[in-house]
């Protein structure tokens, strides 16, 4: 769709038909925010902020500790400058590290007991907080059957975890999934056990920093042998302004044992760019098998490229168990500046590591991602599909680590790197790093970069489709193998997201 | 059904006139063939009334059923009911060729404004077309004409024709590429499609097409303008004497 600026206004239409045909095409649906009354920190980070984070969490000390050694160590290291985006500088000064709704001082007993405020801003979102049967944002379709599959939701607006649903139907199954806040309190051996485990505080600038502030975020333990009654999600929500969110988020499956994790992001439409700085560890047993899947809608900035969220995340999968199994998925969409490498270290003999990502830049937006395999036991095997695409000015860089132990005898790596342009004034990068330290395992890198051809949306076109539609159209046909990796509810929804993102970038 | 009126139509990019003044008029129920040399700006005419960008019109006027389709975007003539069955026909990686359909035709009635079809009558609807064209359920479900042979590929643009059911059909070249058989099949197609309410456009070098979609008029094209018109035995002709003499006897 052209911009609406450019369009006249022809006799006979009113203001309203032009809001509501703005708003069903206009390009970011979340960008609303919620008028509620919040309760900050003081501005800015030192060690008062840091205790005072854990306090409002009603943590045991060892946590604090935890927390003030990440920070003092973060005092003394310096943010990595090695990825192919450019922002200017974040004063880490000028930011809230803790804002929630005041409504939320007191811990709600159950969800009835939630503001409805914050209840209405998750139906508003589409994840109304009911226990109802589907993850919604997305629609029933004709092919799945009503009441066939349960999602779990631990929403997080801010700083703090607003309520987690179905948790009684969980553990009956001996599943925990709760606020990582309540998990330090309730389930302290588990926590001082894997947190940190697989992203240790001395990882990186943004894990350090997400060490010594994480407010909240999603705890997950799914027992020996139990294979998770439903899928579990998290949607975060950033809400306030000036604030970042920094969560955290711990997922063990014990021995023989499968867990389906989606995770979702949006936030409210700003000028001002807004910092989002998360870790996500998962620990995989023997034998056990994690999905995490992401749909990932932050801000992604206006047209210029003013404001918009800037994410640098890290995500790691610990495959610590023979014949252990992880599998990333992810669509990008949002975010003025991505900065995020899933990865999977496979340390089990036999153990398996899958990523799957889509990730789609307009306008001015940046990104660098991608991941790495680290494989360490025999035989291990990997596979990486990665699926770029560059529209307007946006930048779009795939990033990729293999490495091939020397103990990692007869491991297997595929990787497969799609970039696709539109338009001539975007890039494409593929940063592809192997490394192999054995002569028994083999490596395959395969790498495309392709424009959307003319000749293809003209051939849409002529058989009825109009422009936008029919790069929807090419453009899911390029991302089919991530899709097909998606559950079913997340596919459609991210199918859509495609063509949304892309809105404006032809024509 | 189509009328086009003295079109003259230039490359955006070079200036170069490549019709030079067209005058055609096909009426409902009839088979039109346009017949000429390489570089006559047969193809051209094609792109023009499908609406490609890279062409200017600079004079005349092209009316689809009373609606002048010189000003539509090439969706809204597709779903005014004009086909256009590619030369080369384009892949879509990736786009299951069943979805492509699916959508294509939801579009157009959409446009038209009326109810999209639903899931069993469009499965029903495509294997029934789809086996007379002898396109397997297979070839429904491959990625858009990726991988597909010469004929699969015009087999399949017949299918599209055959779903989106249009009132003005043209075959740009539809023999090219193809032996023998499968031009029958493709000619056995065509000719199913043929009613009082529709009008075809068939664009061809050889004469060989039309022993099986048989025109009820023939055309000669040569530099940008219908050089002569004729029945089927104009065609005969070609084939016989070739060009040349026709050329040479108009000039």
């Amino acid at each position: 769709m052209a911009s609406f600026e450019s369009v006249d206004v022809k006799e006979g239409v009113d203001q309203e038909t032009i809001d509501a045909v703005r708003e069903v095409g206009g390009a970011y649906k979340y960008g609303w925010e919620t008028d509620i009354e919040m309760e900050y920190a003081p501005k800015g980070l030192d060690a008062a902020i840091v205790k005072l984070i854990s306090e409002k969490n009603n943590e045991p000390e060892w946590m604090t500790d935890w927390r003030l050694k990440a920070f003092n160590r973060w005092e003394k290291i310096k943010e990595p400058k090695w990825s192919m985006v450019n922002y200017p500088e974040i004063n880490f000064q000028d930011q809230y590290y803790y804002a929630r709704p005041k409504s939320m001082a007191e811990k709600p007993k159950s969800l009835d007991e939630v503001d409805p405020k914050l209840l209405a801003t998750y139906d508003k979102l589409g994840i109304p907080l009911k226990e109802q049967m589907l993850l919604a944002g997305v629609e029933a379709n004709e092919e799945v059957e009503k009441g066939e599959r349960k999602v779990a939701v631990d929403a997080v607006f801010d700083s703090v975890s607003v309520g987690t649903t179905f948790q009684k139907e969980l553990k009956n199954a001996g599943v925990i999934f709760c606020s990582i806040s309540e998990a330090i309190r309730e389930h302290p051996e588990l926590v001082k056990k894997y947190l940190g485990s697989v992203v240790p505080i001395t990882d990186n600038y943004y894990a350090t920093l997400n060490s010594a502030v994480f407010s909240d975020g999603s705890f997950v333990y799914i027992p020996p042998g139990v294979r998770c009654p439903m899928e579990l999600s998290t949607y975060f929500r950033i809400n306030a302004e000036n604030t970042g969110q920094f969560e955290r988020t711990l997922i063990i499956a014990d021995k023989g044992s499968y867990v389906s994790y989606l995770e979702g992001c949006t936030a409210p439409k700003r000028d001002t760019a807004q910092l989002h700085a998360a870790v996500v560890e998962i620990i995989v047993e023997e034998d056990a098998e994690v999905k995490y899947s992401t749909v990932q809608n932050w801000f992604p900035g206006d047209e210029d490229g003013n404001g918009g969220i800037y994410n640098f995340v890290t995500k790691r999968a610990d495959c610590r168990g023979y014949r252990s199994k992880v599998m990333w998925t992810q669509v990008e969409t949002g975010s003025a500046v991505t900065w995020k490498y899933p990865s999977c270290i496979l340390r089990g003999e036999e153990s398996q590591g899958e990523f799957y990502s889509i990730a789609i830049t307009n306008n001015h937006q940046q990104a660098d991602t991608g991941t790495k395999m680290v494989h360490l036991g025999k035989n291990s095997k990997s596979r990486i599909v990665s699926k770029g695409i560059s529209a307007g000015f946006a930048q779009n860089t795939y990033r990729g680590l293999v490495s091939m132990h020397p103990r990692a005898k007869s491991s297997r790596n595929y990787t497969q790197c799609d970039s696709l342009l539109i338009g001539d004034k975007c890039g494409a990068h593929t940063v592809p790093y192997i490394e192999v330290k054995n002569n028994s395992s083999r490596v395959e890198h395969e790498a495309t970069t392709s424009k959307v051809d003319d000749d293809q949306l003209f051939y849409c076109r002529q058989r009825g489709m109009d422009e936008e539609e029919a790069v929807a159209l090419v453009v899911n046909g390029f991302c089919k193998d991530v899709l097909q990796a998606l559950p079913m509810e997340f596919a459609m929804e991210a199918q859509q997201l495609v063509a949304i993102s892309l809105e404006g970038s032809v024509g | 059904m189509l009328n086009i009126k003295d079109l003259r139509v230039n490359l955006e990019d070079e200036n170069k006139e490549i019709l030079k003044g067209v005058d055609l008029t096909v009426d409902a129920g009839k088979v039109h063939a346009i017949m000429g040399p390489n570089g006559s700006g047969k193809s051209t005419l094609s792109y023009v009334l499908s609406g490609k960008e890279g062409y200017e019109v600079t004079h005349g006027s092209i009316v689809l059923n009373d609606s002048d389709i010189l000003e539509m975007e090439p969706e809204e003539r597709a779903a005014a009911g004009l086909f256009l069955a590619f030369q080369y026909p384009v892949e879509i990686p990736g786009v299951g060729n069943m979805t492509f359909l699916r959508t294509a035709v939801n579009a157009q009635r959409k446009a038209r404004g009326e109810k999209e079809i639903s899931a069993t009558d469009f499965l029903k609807q495509v294997r029934e077309r789809a086996s007379s064209l002898q396109i397997d359920a297979e070839m429904l479900k491959r990625p858009v004409n990726v991988g597909f042979s010469g004929g699969e590929k015009k087999r399949n643009e017949i299918l599209q024709m055959a779903m989106l059911e249009p009132k003005m059909c043209i075959l740009d070249e539809t023999d090219s590429g193809l032996d023998v058989d499968a031009m029958k099949l493709v000619a056995k197609g065509v000719n199913s499609l043929r009613d009082n309410g529709r009008g075809f456009l068939v664009i061809t070098h050889y004469q060989r097409l039309l022993d099986h979609i048989k025109p009820d008029v023939v055309h000669i094209m040569a530099d940008g303008k219908i050089v002569k018109s004729g029945g089927p035995e104009l065609a005969l002709e070609v084939e016989n004497n070739g060009y040349s003499d026709i050329l040479s006897e108009v000039a």
